[in-house]
């Protein structure tokens, strides 16, 4: 007996078919995971449960059944009770999701005095048992809060308590942790199971994430461009895919080690010292402002044709790092590439010396000018470094690069908005691959990426790392991609150091609590699925 | 209507340009104003006192390009030819042909063949009437209109590119740099920019010129704000840092990567920039201390509508005049400020 079941759902926009003959049945206390790419349609078919699409989209199915009510013969009126009463639902973006102007007491307990009419004082008694259940203080202190008095794992909390406010038999789950660092996403995801054990919840949990799924949920569905590709216990579709895309998604995980290089490897870069502070807000009107130590005396070397992988939670300072390397904010600490001092270059040697330092951003979006053409942006770095070429060399040049990185060359007469996120990483790359660099610095290229086409630019980006003896420093808060890239990593916490050494010995044998925490939190859940495949 | 230049080969603003065409009102707005600005530009050969085409003689005269001697005429005087005269008149049309312009009056061109008093009602010859000297309306209003505009027009331009380099500097640099001028804006704009400008007309002789730059003095700041706000957003983008590690200078950078995310801001205020202007010269020639008196000006068109209560023609129809006016301007702002909005169209 199914307590949710959704059977020949499709949604559709204008001229698009987003969701196509979608089905799926949720078991009474059991988790269900939905699992798919970006823009697979798992949010949809989600949302159309609750009844909250966009206005523009438009849907039917067959079945629409939540136990024994058909949700598609229900009025406004009933619908509107359901959600947040039956169904409790958790966003992605918990800064987002929680009003900014709303205490945690004001979050919680609206529900509860729409849905059961509770009187202010039995709701904050209801706000504070909830606050014990998703183990945040019970204080009332907690409750007087507003959202950005928290941190995001404690807001992910808040947003569960709402949505458990009306002890709701379904709770879904879009994507809960995606938005946070991978040690709080531990815990939180270990929140929602004991919750769903100790209430007998049913979840729909929305993820992209396979390494998440495998560990929590029970059951699983996978979404690929609007349809069910295939669906099934969760170890059952994990250790034997009837599917090719199931297969596909298993191995985009990615995979793979690097060998260190030999110790007789020449070096690229050495910086010592590097140091970033910031200025604090002045206390009083004449103290001297605090200093913030965003990057905290760290040394590093890069050899050639080495990539070094550099590893943190979110505010560690790995990206301030990674600028002051670059020269593009003030830092102190010594940077030598290639024998020269690059600190004490003058503003046009340094100018000069650019072209062998580039860099590649995590957002594929922002870091194209919306409004130069594919082969503008790529030309530009030429304009500074080769002004000396005709347009017809420059031409060529833009063409032989874009064919390098993967792309037709026909592609340089258009806009940005025209291409997919992967598609966009790589223009970015070949931005500074025209160039000629030495040294790369990747700053999350892979971050806001799907799996699959993270793979690709991996992979990419070791080919052009083998063909051209490339550098790269590699900025990332995912340890397996740091895993399958980089020969040697450096560990940051709050702006320090915390181990630094050849990626083996590091991932096999961490030697500090924070690293082993890490390790533990980013490898857990994929430890089982390590041993079926 | 298909535009063909570089501009509009760029898809971001190729969408802007459909979604401006999408708003009927603003993109009608803007054809009507385009046209009465046109129009207004040949002035001299709408309302004139002279014929646009004399035919003397078996030769043709432009009175309107050249100045003629009566005495090419057959006159007796050396001056400028006086068209209106009966006995020029004559002499012309005995030996060739006039081609008038269709209204017979420039701005300063006073009537003495009134029939009643001036200021004269609407009439066959003065289609919207005189003003209490006895000029004809409409002529007036044709060349206040393009004179208000043409003002209007270049104090925008030029306070837009002094605001445009001001907020881009202290967007840009950041720090001490953007303190001070903010500190210095706050100051500035505090100032009283009538009473400085009426103090300042008292010892300079106002003309056209002199007018631009006092009031260039003070409305330079309108875009300031908005255009540091942009380059303060915009010198944390992730393009901005690639194009500063590509090593490319830095007024390239704002130039390229900056200055067409401020264009935006910039473009959508220009409409009202405009009105603003037009609405302070028009004031100042209302209270007496705008254009010199000889120049043709819809305030004081205004002012003389004022003061003859009883001609109600004269306050009508400059008012009607500054109203179109005005409307269009705010059509043509609030169909581009539509059209940029990317939260709308750039989805």
């Amino acid at each position: 007996m199914s307590l949710l079941r959704i059977e020949g759902l499709s949604i559709r926009f204008a001229d698009q078919l987003a969701v196509d003959d979608m089905s799926l049945e949720l078991h009474p206390g059991r988790m269900l995971a939905l699992v798919g790419e970006s823009g697979s349609g798992k949010s949809l078919t989600a949302l159309s449960v609750m009844d909250l699409l966009p206005e523009n989209a438009s849907w039917q199915a067959d079945s629409l059944q939540l136990d024994d009510t058909d949700l598609q013969t229900l009025n406004t009126e009933q619908k509107r009770k359901l959600r947040g009463g039956r169904i409790g639902m958790i966003f992605q973006e918990p800064l987002t999701a929680l009003n900014p102007l709303h205490t945690v007491e004001k979050q919680i307990s609206e529900s509860l005095f729409v849905h059961q009419g509770m009187s202010k004082k039995r709701a904050r008694e209801r706000c504070l048992s909830l606050l014990e259940q998703v183990e945040l203080p019970a204080t009332p202190d907690m409750l007087d809060r507003y959202p950005h008095q928290l941190s995001g794992g404690q807001r992910q909390r808040v947003m569960i308590a709402m949505a458990l406010a009306n002890e709701p038999q379904i709770l879904i789950a879009d994507e809960p942790t995606t938005a946070l660092d991978v040690t709080v996403q531990e815990t939180i995801l270990d929140l929602i199971k004991r919750l769903q054990k100790e209430l007998n919840l049913s979840i729909l949990l929305i993820s992209h994430d396979l390494g998440v799924v495998s560990r929590f949920a029970e059951d699983i569905v996978v979404m690929h461009n609007g349809k069910r590709v295939e669906a099934g216990p969760t170890d059952t579709v994990l250790n034997f895919p009837q599917e090719d895309y199931t297969r596909h998604l298993i191995h985009a995980e990615p995979q793979g080690r690097l060998e260190p290089l030999p110790d007789d490897t020449p070096l690229l870069l050495e910086a010592r010292g590097m140091a970033v502070t910031f200025k604090g807000k002045r206390r009083a009107l004449f103290s001297p402002p605090p200093l913030l130590h965003a990057v905290d005396q760290i040394d590093l070397t890069l050899r050639r044709g080495e990539t070094l992988g550099i590893v943190g939670e979110s505010g560690s300072g790995k990206s301030t790092l990674a600028l002051a390397l670059l020269r593009l904010i003030q830092s102190d600490g010594d940077i030598e590439m290639d024998g020269t001092d690059i600190r004490a270059l003058s503003r046009s040697g340094l100018r000069q010396w650019r072209s062998r330092f580039q860099v590649v951003f995590q957002d594929p979006y922002g870091s194209l000018n919306p409004r130069m053409t594919v082969g503008q942006i790529v030309a530009e770095g030429l304009a500074v470094h080769a002004p000396t070429l005709s347009a017809v060399e420059r031409e060529e040049q833009v063409c032989r690069i874009l064919e390098e990185v993967g792309l037709p060359t026909d592609v340089r007469h258009r806009y940005p908005h025209e291409f997919s996120g992967g598609q966009r990483q790589r223009i970015a790359i070949a931005r500074s691959l025209i160039m000629e660099p030495q040294l790369l610095v990747l700053d999350e290229p892979t971050s806001a990426l799907d799996r699959s086409v993270q793979h690709q630019i991996l992979e990419l980006l070791k080919s052009l790392q083998a063909r051209r003896g490339l550098s790269y420093l590699f900025i990332s808060h995912d340890l397996k991609v740091i895993r399958a890239i980089c020969h040697r990593v450096l560990v940051m916490k709050d702006g320090k150091t915390v181990e630094h050494g050849d990626t083996q010995a590091v991932f096999d044998n961490p030697q500090q609590p924070y690293t082993h925490k890490l390790m533990a939190a980013a490898f857990a859940h994929s430890r089982k699925q390590t041993v079926a495949l | 209507m298909a535009f063909r230049n570089p501009l509009m080969r760029n898809p971001v603003w190729q969408r802007q340009w459909q979604a401006f065409r999408s708003n009927k009102r603003g993109y009608w707005a803007l054809w009507i104003f385009v046209m009465l600005f046109v129009l207004s530009l040949g002035a001299e050969l709408i309302a004139n006192e002279k014929p646009l085409l004399v035919s003397y003689d078996n030769e043709l005269y432009a009175p309107v390009f050249n100045t003629y001697p009566e005495t090419t005429f057959g006159g007796f005087f050396e001056s400028e030819t006086n068209y209106r005269d009966p006995v020029v008149k004559d002499l012309i049309n005995d030996k060739g042909w006039m081609v008038w312009p269709p209204i017979r009056y420039s701005y300063n061109t006073i009537n003495y063949d009134l029939t009643v008093p001036a200021p004269a009602p609407p009439s066959a010859e003065n289609w919207l009437g005189t003003d209490d000297q006895g000029r004809d309306v409409l002529a007036g209003l044709i060349y206040g209109f393009r004179i208000s505009v043409l003002f209007g027009l270049m104090l925008t331009i030029l306070s837009s590119i002094v605001g445009i380099i001001v907020g881009a500097v202290q967007g840009y640099y950041g720090g001490w740099l953007d303190l001070s001028g903010q500190r210095f804006l706050e100051i500035w704009s505090s100032m009283p920019t009538l009473y400085l400008i009426i103090i300042i007309s008292s010892f300079v002789v106002p003309s056209f010129w002199t007018l631009l730059v006092i009031l260039l003095l003070f409305s330079w700041m309108a875009l300031v704000d908005l255009v540091r706000a942009e380059f303060l957003r915009c010198r944390n983008m992730d393009y901005v840092r690639a194009a500063h590690a590509m090593g490319v200078r830095t007024p390239i950078i704002m130039f390229r990567h900056m200055l067409p995310n401020a264009m935006v801001a910039t473009l959508t205020f220009l409409p009202f920039i405009l009105n603003s202007a037009v609405v302070t010269l028009t004031s100042l020639d209302f209270i007496g201390f705008g254009m010199p008196p000889d120049a043709p000006s819809l305030g004081r068109l205004v002012g003389q509508g004022k003061a003859n209560l009883h001609a109600p023609w004269l306050g009508i129809s400059v008012f009607a005049t500054l109203t179109l006016m005005l409307t269009l301007l705010v059509f043509i702002g609030e169909a581009i400020r539509d059209a940029f909005d990317t939260r709308k169209f750039l989805q």
